[in-house]
């Protein structure tokens, strides 16, 4: 899905071609009053437009966090829809600051692309959707199934991988566009579809019975989705992290964009020490931010729980259970070096 | 040799008979074109089978169980699919279109300065319709204003400057793109692709060589290879800081890959005219360009509208393309929505695609119907 073997290729002839970007892009964001992010062209709840055609979703809103982090102002965010194919030529390139493309962090792309990944703003993994005619309980059972896949993507070298892993046969049935396999995987031409269990509560919207369908068990893959900043700026790098860390450490804290204002006068030292309350605190100037960076964050963008239930989560159409991105302290994964 | 036999000479026309029954009025009609012979019987009989097998249906679902209005998802959608909808009932969702008519129409440009693309749209209309009219006076200056003054008028107005706001070209999208990509490439490549016709069949070489190099290369490679080579590979050869906007490159691409199509098609009518044509030409001693504004290009132009128009018609289509470069053209936004949770349906894909259809038809159809029009008029009945 978002991840086709030809943008490795693209990438790395683009590794090869690209002089290396501006060193200090902290300044030059500054310099042009705006961060520029590449987003998806148009993934459910990732980066999709609203009616009034501004930019929705989890990677939109991490953007915008970005923004407010530094200009106390969310609408000083500039996206750019790119394809899976554009996406690294256009952070090599300097088209944009930062990649928030839902973007699975592999060790080439860390390495061989030339990206830096630290935070993951969303845990993704692969699974499968089937009929419940199909009387399956979990994906061991799906032996001889036609299995609907989107081609030249690591969902497919996933599938069959697994397959191969546990000696199961199976019929690809595969399509070059997301769309057709899930069109026709509604119209009955393969027992099963996969893809990022994000991409299986999407598709669930589309179909002309969803609750014919279920979502196995199974995820057979890892997909943790981050943000991409090209390496050899660690203050950027740093300002791109904290952003999603100051997130998730105010969710956990308790602090919310409607509460932030009283919670600067909070007794909690933690709490004051993120919002930039404590008396000659230097941790927003050091990243090189103004003090009230957290503050920010969280006034304008919300802390990572509203984030989440507003652009994937139960106040979306989607209605995504947190799993593995809950809280560390609620069972998941997303888990904040503090702020001190 | 005297006989009487007087001979009859009529001196008044009969009065004329209206055609027999059989030869006129719907039964005739009828009978000679869709009963004629036994083979049209079949024909005609499986051609209504055809129509009255889909065309209920489409009206069905196009029209009678299409939702007109909504604010999200659930209006279109069935109660099994979380909607309000009975379950069953599948129709068009036009409230889709409806709530982002404004993008399918404008993209992202800013909502408070809508009305800019829409002053434009109307000055090009009261500057196009005089252009298209044979018979309206003025053409020179209307040319000029329509083809020069238009274009930066335009420029200032969509993009800002003089105290607008500036509206940057990413945030340019829909049917505002589409037109404004074709209307630039149908401007630049009638001009070039003539230029270039002129140079192919022209004696000096190096002219010659230029325009044949020029015409293989671009008609040898793909137009999606031309924008994406633009889009993903310019801004790695560029210097540091460079940026080339996205928008004048789709422009510069797709009107350089029209000229190129339009200078074969010209070409062709060029080849046409006969020598005696250019031979006349010369002995009344006009100079080149005498001769092919006055004597050739006249009848080699007209020779070719069909060729033309459809190069136009092809463009104004292929301008769909700029999507995969990251820019959102008519279809472009119309995918795009599609990928909005709020409207997710299974309906609403569909009726976004009948939607840019419907538009992209409406144009291409308007071309061509202009075109037929032109093509008799200038029809001065010399068929060779």
């Amino acid at each position: 899905m978002k991840k086709t073997i030809l943008s490795a290729a693209i990438g790395a002839a683009a590794l090869g071609l690209a002089s290396a970007a501006s060193a200090a892009t902290l300044d030059d964001v500054k310099a042009k009053g705006s961060v520029t992010c590449g987003v998806s062209a148009g993934i459910p709840g990732f980066s999709n437009p609203d009616d009034k055609g501004e930019w929705t979703g989890i990677d939109v809103d991490y953007c915008r966090g970005i923004a407010a982090a530094i200009f106390g102002d969310p609408t000083k965010a500039k996206f750019v829809p790119l394809s899976s194919k554009d996406r690294f030529p256009a952070l090599q390139s300097g088209e944009v600051d930062v990649l928030t493309r839902n973007t699975t962090w592999t060790i080439s792309r860390d390495t061989s692309l030339g990206f830096n990944f630290r935070t993951v703003n969303y845990y993704d993994g692969q699974g499968f959707i089937v009929k419940k005619g199909l009387n399956v309980k979990s994906a061991l059972e799906l032996s001889g199934a036609a299995v609907c896949v989107q081609t030249g993507t690591t969902t497919e070298l996933n599938l069959a991988d697994y397959f191969k892993t546990n000696n199961l046969q199976y019929n690809p049935v595969v399509f070059e566009k997301e769309a057709d396999a899930t069109t026709a995987y509604d119209a009955g031409r393969c027992d099963v579809y996969t893809t990022d269990q994000s991409g299986l509560y999407a598709i669930r919207l589309k179909m002309k019975n969803p609750d014919e369908n279920m979502v196995l068990p199974e995820v057979i893959s890892k997909e943790p989705l981050g943000p991409a900043v090209r390496q050899g700026d660690d203050k950027w790098f740093d300002i791109v992290s904290w952003v999603h860390y100051a997130m998730v450490n105010a969710e956990e804290l308790g602090v919310t964009s409607k509460n932030v204002d009283e919670m600067k006068n909070s007794p909690n030292p933690d709490i004051k020490r993120m919002l930039g309350a404590e008396e000659g605190t230097k941790i927003g100037t050091d990243l090189g931010l103004t003090n009230e960076w957290a503050y920010n964050i969280v006034k304008h963008v919300g802390n990572y729980g509203e984030v989440f239930d507003r652009t994937v989560g139960p106040n979306s159409p989607l209605k995504i259970e947190r799993g593995l991105n809950a809280l560390w302290t609620k069972g998941g994964l997303q888990y904040a070096p503090p702020v001190r | 040799m005297a006989t009487n036999a007087s001979t009859f000479v009529r001196q008044s026309m009969l009065e004329p008979k209206p055609a027999p029954s059989s030869q006129t009025g719907a039964s005739h009609w009828i009978r000679t074109r869709l009963f004629a012979t036994p083979k049209d019987v079949i024909l005609t009989i499986l051609a209504l089978a055809l129509i009255a097998y889909i065309v209920p249906g489409m009206i069905n679902w196009l029209f009678i169980d299409a939702v007109w209005s909504g604010t999200d998802r659930t209006a279109c959608a069935t109660v099994i699919q979380g909607g309000v909808l009975p379950d069953g009932q599948s129709g068009a969702c036009w409230a889709f279109v409806e709530a982002k008519f404004q993008q399918f129409m404008f993209g992202r440009y800013p909502a408070d300065e809508r009305w800019r693309p829409i002053l434009v749209a109307i000055l090009f209309i009261i500057l196009l319709v005089p252009m298209l009219i044979p018979k309206a006076p003025f053409k020179g200056w209307n040319a000029l204003a329509l083809f020069i003054v238009l274009p930066i008028i335009s420029f200032f107005l969509l993009i800002g400057g003089f105290g607008l706001p500036h509206v940057e070209t990413p945030l340019w999208g829909g049917l505002m793109v589409t037109l404004i990509l074709s209307f630039f490439g149908i401007t630049v490549s009638l001009p070039l692709g003539i230029i270039l016709a002129l140079g192919r069949r022209s004696d000096m070489p190096v002219i010659k060589t230029i325009c044949v190099v020029f015409i293989e290369v671009i008609r040898g490679i793909p137009l999606i290879s031309v924008l994406f080579m633009a889009s993903v590979m310019l801004p790695l050869f560029l210097p540091d800081g460079w940026t080339f906007d996205k928008l004048l490159r789709a422009l510069i691409g797709v009107s350089l890959f029209a000229s190129a199509y339009m200078a074969e098609v010209v070409r062709g009518g060029l080849q046409a005219i006969p020598k005696g044509q250019f031979e006349g030409a010369d002995s009344l001693g006009l100079s080149y360009w005498q001769k092919m504004r006055l004597i050739v290009l006249p009848q080699a132009i007209k020779l070719v509208i069909p060729g033309i128009v459809n190069t136009f018609i092809g463009l104004f289509k292929d301008t769909s393309l700029v999507s995969i470069i990251g820019m959102f053209d008519l279809l472009g936004i119309v995918v795009l929505n599609q990928s909005d949770a709020n409207w997710s349906t299974p309906v609403t894909p569909i009726t976004g695609y009948v939607f840019a259809g419907f538009v992209f038809w409406l144009f291409c159809f308007g071309m061509s119907r202009y075109s037929a029009f032109m093509e008799r008029h200038l029809d001065t009945g010399h068929r060779h």
